[in-house]
């Protein structure tokens, strides 16, 4: 007796990896621009990553129609926060947001792996790593999507945090400078192109600190 | 599908409309969107396999003489992949109870940060702080009543209330056991070997963490899917305080050093040609 199953999935992937970096006083938030589905490229140059508030930043890769609806709710949940308390939200605020509103979707979660950048009220980076139904935790360095096996091992090696729960407690932040992070996530982009067939294209990198946002594309690999 | 969603509930009163998203996160009567499929249980089966998280994993606890102590590796694998080595197990409900984690990590984070919540109403409403029984039925009949629909949640819960230190062990299948002494996850079989061998109630604190850390190293060193960083808290009659938390890795040289081999026949530099 077999089970009849269903012929239509409400998910696809689009593929992309995101990544993002906390530094001392800097965060760097970075994604492919690649969306694919299945063997086939839809577009080359599609934002993955998206403003919550003015210090923070999410990157997500999944199925980018659930990353989407997800950005609108989060927009909007911010602005009512905005009107309400007169103030940006801080980025471990929304962190939490973020996790709420993916639980919220336990039974029919949202696909999509999302990694949040941004700085905290003390103006160090921070960075938040989510699954896809809202489990996060602050680390120093994130990846996500199809190349985040790719790159995760990489970014062990070059910065290996030492892990928040480790008493005496040391400091989660990479003591890289902004340029060289910025240079380390071309790298890992690069490499991740190599060998994943859904990364790749270009690379958004979105560096956030105390002066600013700043915005820098890389070109990849096409093929 | 009527759900019961008593656990997501406040007393807050509704102000603005009855639009989820013009109402904070926890005075909207939550609705948790349900996919329109005829085949609920097998949508839901593959869900889980998409977002199936920290399963492997090590956390125990065990009441003696000075209280409650409590320890937890920190890795969470996905199938074979690590995916993290520095998830938070224990969570910290409020200053004097502890929550351990093993299964979902969402559904832990979530779960026992809303019973944190409904601990703090509950103090508020009734002038005093709830108990360790009353905390852990109300998380135990929340799990009950999602009994089925995947939650994935081995927790135990451990305080110090007006009786004297407590312990219980919650699961999502709706199961609440009281006990002094309990081990779960993948690498439990191993830690409850050290533990039951080391036990004994009048143990002073510092023993006592000890055989703790003693026995989340021994789990992580035969269970792949543990590892990372050993915590342990004590929970004592002023609330919990985090005694130590040491990378495994490191333990292991720590309680095995290597010692230097014996040289028989030193061998001299070749000379570059």
């Amino acid at each position: 007796m077999t089970k009849e199953h269903a012929n239509w999935s409400p998910y696809d992937n689009n593929g992309g990896t995101c990544v993002a970096i906390a530094g001392a006083d800097y965060c760097v938030i970075a994604a492919d621009t690649r969306m694919s589905t299945g063997y086939s490229i839809l577009t080359r140059d599609y934002s993955k990553i998206s403003k919550l508030a003015d210090k923070s930043f999410m990157a997500s890769s999944g199925f980018q129609a659930d990353v989407k609806a997800l950005q609108k709710v989060l927009s909007s949940r911010h602005l009512i926060y905005q009107h309400q308390h007169n103030k940006q939200m801080s980025c471990p605020a929304m962190a939490q947001l973020l996790s709420n509103t993916l639980y919220y979707k336990r039974f029919f979660p949202y696909y999509a792996f999302n990694v949040l950048g941004g700085l905290d009220s003390e103006g160090k980076g921070c960075v938040f790593t989510y699954d896809a139904v809202g489990s996060y935790e602050r680390v120093g360095y994130s990846a996500q999507g199809s190349g985040a096996t790719l790159i995760t091992p990489f970014l062990d090696n070059q910065l290996k945090s030492p892990s928040p729960l480790l008493l005496p407690a040391k400091d989660a932040v990479t003591p890289l400078s902004e340029a060289e992070a910025v240079d380390l996530v071309k790298t890992c982009f690069s490499s991740a192109t190599e060998r994943d067939i859904y990364t790749g294209d270009s690379v958004e990198i979105i560096i956030l600190n105390a002066n600013g946002v700043r915005r820098e594309t890389e070109q990849l690999r096409k093929d | 599908m009527k759900l019961n969603f008593s656990g997501l509930e406040s007393s807050a009163p509704l102000y603005g409309g009855s639009n989820e998203l013009l109402c904070d996160g926890f005075s909207a009567a939550p609705s948790f969107d349900l996919p329109v499929t005829s085949d609920f249980d097998g949508f839901q089966k593959n869900s889980i396999q998409m977002v199936k998280p920290a399963k492997g994993t090590t956390t125990l606890a065990f009441i003696f003489k000075e209280g409650v102590m409590v320890a937890a590796d920190s890795r969470a694998s996905m199938g074979g992949y690590i995916s993290s080595q520095s998830v938070k197990k224990i969570i910290e409900i409020n200053p004097y109870m502890l929550g351990t984690m093993a299964g979902g990590a969402a559904d832990c984070q979530f779960w026992h940060r809303n019973l944190g919540i409904k601990c703090r109403l509950h103090e508020l409403a009734n002038k005093r702080r709830i108990s360790v029984t009353g905390a852990s039925k109300l998380l135990a009949n929340i799990l009950y009543s999602y009994r089925g629909m995947g939650l994935s949640v081995g927790t135990m819960i451990a305080g110090w209330d007006e009786k004297g230190p407590g312990l219980y062990y919650v699961d999502s299948e709706g199961g609440r056991l009281k006990g002094t002494k309990f081990s779960v996850g993948s690498g439990s079989p191993y830690a409850y070997g050290v533990l039951d061998s080391g036990y004994k109630y009048d143990l002073t604190v510092d023993e006592a963490a000890e055989l703790a850390r003693r026995a989340i190293y021994h789990a992580t060193f035969r269970d792949g899917a543990s590892g990372g960083v050993a915590s342990v808290y004590h929970v004592g009659p002023n609330g919990w305080t985090k005694l130590s938390g040491d990378d495994v890795g490191e333990l292991h040289y720590s309680y095995y050093p290597v010692e230097p081999a014996v040289v028989e026949q030193e061998m001299t530099e070749a000379v570059a040609a």
